[in-house]
């Protein structure tokens, strides 16, 4: 049999202002207009675009073959795009939700991450896994995690989070041309948030993937953050400014790698650092932040780094998420903490 | 081919005593195979041996950090290796020296994952082979996602894998078969049942037998003597064809037998008794091929003196192979780990470069 692969088509002049979630629909399809070897799989992706519509449309005009709604078996859809890669396709899948990764995690671990090492760079692995995390949505249990400290520590996979429809819309384009398996972490409480987008333009223009970005420009102390708490952050940051703070915010966007020198130029400058992240505190991408930041920049600081994240929980019932999701008070609890170190 | 045929059928063309049987159904598989042919399968099957008792005494001698030897799986590995095209492409476990063999990998190559001077021994592409898989079961979704995309492409081919009873237990055989019937994907799943897994026996794997298992996925299988050559030639024939014209995954057993350890660490004889064992033996698959030739009367001197070369300069090939290996560089250590620059691994590869700079010149 030979499946026919849909023609390019010409791209619909998307609004300028788009939510984050149609900013990835759109990086998606464009994605998919600009590579035929580009595919998608996960469940409920085709007819009913995705639980949360992220696909939405990109069957219907792509194709079952190249938007594959797949069985339910989470480990069944990682293990075969590792095939469909070894057969030179691009493949993107979609994981439901955060706490329904961890069947497929031997073979992200074991198989995605390793392929290209063990066979000495021969086989590449160019896999998008795409997946909607963290709290805030007033979900049942499995439904809010923040797995990515499990990834971003495994050699071999790159692992990023946006925070904002531009970057929403460019990342997963970066990450599905990119020759490496991307662990592509979608801040689903953020889907609904609004930002400006060029749909059109170039690649090669863009804001390197595994940069961080300061967001916010300040002198006081830095906030590192990534994903859903960024507009959080950006939130503390205004009331501090309100009390006189000025405070700088840097969006981390890479997890794997981490970029280190925009953090310590940050932190070379301010002298404070606070992290936060929905993820649990203990061995948490704050974790590594902190550590590099006092092998770097140890003369330069004036307080110890403060972390604010996650409790050591499990993810909590709906009703108690807004006590272990930090809020603008507990980060400013800390900036405060960090502004008011040694002047008793 | 349904999903409710053969699987309770053991498929058999030559008779542990070296007889065929009359099972013409199955013999149409192999009309083109003639006395020749049978030949060459026989001498196929005395180079595996040898290879992998050559191995199984270098890993003794301290030169293989540990070897999974293959005897008396001798005839389920090339039997369904010489049923394929080169453009077809296997997704092997880590115990198909006999498939790779057949596929044109260099013994040698073989050795240096055993050796642990390599991840792996090759590049997959050159021979269509995927280098061992450690994780039991995972190379079954990767030949179904392979497939597909052989199915997306129009391509020629079809796709092999191969797995013990052990793996028929991990959930990714399973989903494996569920995602190939739903897609219908050119996969042969081919599962050499030696009845151990490690310690534990088939009984604990399974109450049915694998075969019978396709059934419940929609996946037509066959139950073929994993000893007998010519048998599970026939099968797996029958099978690629299938998988070629676009009628879906099948599966295979092969009920053969473990002879040795599951690999060198293992010391089998704590878990099984000699009489099991001894009649296996009975039934080995090198032998009843010799007794069918000698009835042929397809042995000579000559023939012997072919095979016999053939086995020595192969197992004197592999033992320089490896003696030979040049080992990697410490700094390799850091080579292939991203397709691209990754800033970690950068400033990690610079700094384990510069400690071990420090030790140049210094006295021996």
């Amino acid at each position: 049999m030979t499946a026919t692969l849909a023609a390019p088509r010409t791209l619909p002049i998307a609004p300028r202002t788009l939510p984050l979630g149609k900013a990835l629909n759109a990086g998606l399809r464009r994605a998919m207009d600009e590579d035929p070897k580009v595919i998608l799989l996960g469940e409920d992706i085709g007819k009913l675009g995705g639980v949360f519509r992220i696909t939405e449309g990109l069957q219907k005009d792509f194709g079952p073959n190249r938007v594959i709604d797949t069985p339910l078996a989470e480990s069944g859809i990682i293990g075969m795009a590792v095939g469909l890669a070894i057969r030179g396709y691009r493949p993107v899948c979609e994981i439901q939700f955060d706490g329904f990764i961890y069947p497929a995690f031997d073979q992200i671990v074991s198989q995605v991450a390793k392929l290209h090492y063990r066979t000495s760079g021969n086989v590449k692995m160019p896999i998008t896994i795409r997946v909607p995390y963290g709290g805030g949505i007033g979900a049942v249990e499995h439904h809010s995690e923040s797995p990515e400290g499990y990834f971003a520590q495994t050699a071999g996979l790159r692992v990023v989070s946006c925070s904002n429809a531009a970057d929403a819309n460019t990342m997963i384009r970066q990450a599905i041309a990119s020759d490496d398996p991307v662990l592509f972490f979608e801040p689903k409480r953020r889907y609904w948030q609004k930002g400006e987008v060029d749909v059109t333009a170039s690649l090669d223009d863009a804001y390197p993937l595994h940069k961080a970005r300061v967001v916010r420009a300040g002198t006081d102390a830095t906030i590192v953050t990534y994903g859903p708490l960024v507009t959080t952050a950006l939130q503390a940051a205004d009331i501090a400014a309100e009390e006189g703070h000025s405070i700088e915010i840097i969006d981390l966007r890479s997890l794997s790698p981490l970029d280190m020198d925009t953090v310590n130029a940050s932190v070379r400058k301010t002298g404070r650092l606070v992290v936060t992240h929905e993820a649990a505190t203990f061995l948490g991408i704050g974790a590594e932040v902190a550590a590099r930041v006092q092998e770097h920049c140890f003369f330069s600081l004036e307080a110890p780094v403060l972390r604010v994240c996650g409790f050591s929980t499990p993810y909590p019932p709906a009703k108690l998420e807004e006590h272990f999701l930090p809020d603008a008070d507990r980060i400013l609890d800390a900036v405060d903490r960090a502004l008011a170190f040694g002047q008793t | 081919m349904n999903a409710n045929s053969s699987a309770d059928t053991l498929i058999q063309i030559v008779t542990p005593e070296g007889k065929r049987t009359p099972q013409s159904e199955y013999s149409d598989a192999i009309a083109d195979v003639t006395i020749d042919t049978v030949r060459e399968l026989y001498e196929d099957l005395v180079v595996v041996r040898r290879i992998d008792a050559e191995a199984t005494a270098l890993q003794r001698q301290g030169e293989l950090g540990l070897w999974a030897p293959l005897l008396g799986q001798e005839a389920a590995q090339v039997g369904s290796a010489r049923a394929l095209h080169s453009e077809d492409f296997v997704f092997a476990s880590y115990r198909e020296h006999g498939v790779a063999y057949c596929r044109g990998v260099d013994p040698t190559e073989m050795l240096r994952f055993w050796r642990g001077s390599t991840q792996s021994g090759w590049n997959p592409y050159d021979y269509n082979m995927t280098t061992p898989a450690i994780i039991v079961g995972s190379q079954g979704l990767h030949a179904t996602g392979y497939g597909l995309g052989m199915k997306f492409d129009g391509a020629e081919g079809a796709v092999i894998t191969y797995f013990g009873d052990g793996a028929t237990s991990q959930g990714d055989i399973s989903e494996a078969l569920g995602f190939a019937a739903s897609f219908s994907a050119p996969v042969v799943f081919f599962c050499q049942n030696n009845q151990w897994a490690i310690s534990a026996p088939v009984s604990v794997q399974t109450h049915i037998t694998i075969a019978e298992r396709g059934r419940g996925f929609g996946v037509p299988a066959l139950r073929v003597d994993g000893n007998d050559v010519l048998a599970v030639l026939a099968a797996t024939r029958i099978a690629l064809a299938r998988a070629r014209e676009g009628s879906g995954p099948t599966l295979i057993e092969a009920l053969t037998y473990r002879m040795g350890p599951h690999t060198t660490s293992d010391d089998p004889t704590r878990y099984r008794s000699a009489a099991v064992d001894d009649e296996w033996k009975r039934k080995d698959p090198i032998e009843r091929i010799r007794l069918l030739l000698e009835r042929a009367g397809g042995v000579d001197e000559e023939f012997e003196t072919r095979v016999r070369d053939r086995a020595d300069t192969t197992a004197a090939q592999l033992r320089a192979g490896c003696l030979g290996t040049i080992e990697p560089s410490p700094m390799s250590l850091f080579d292939h780990v991203y397709a691209e620059p990754h800033s970690l691994i950068s400033e990690e590869r610079e700094h384990y470069s510069s400690y071990l700079a420090g030790f140049e010149g210094a006295r021996s």
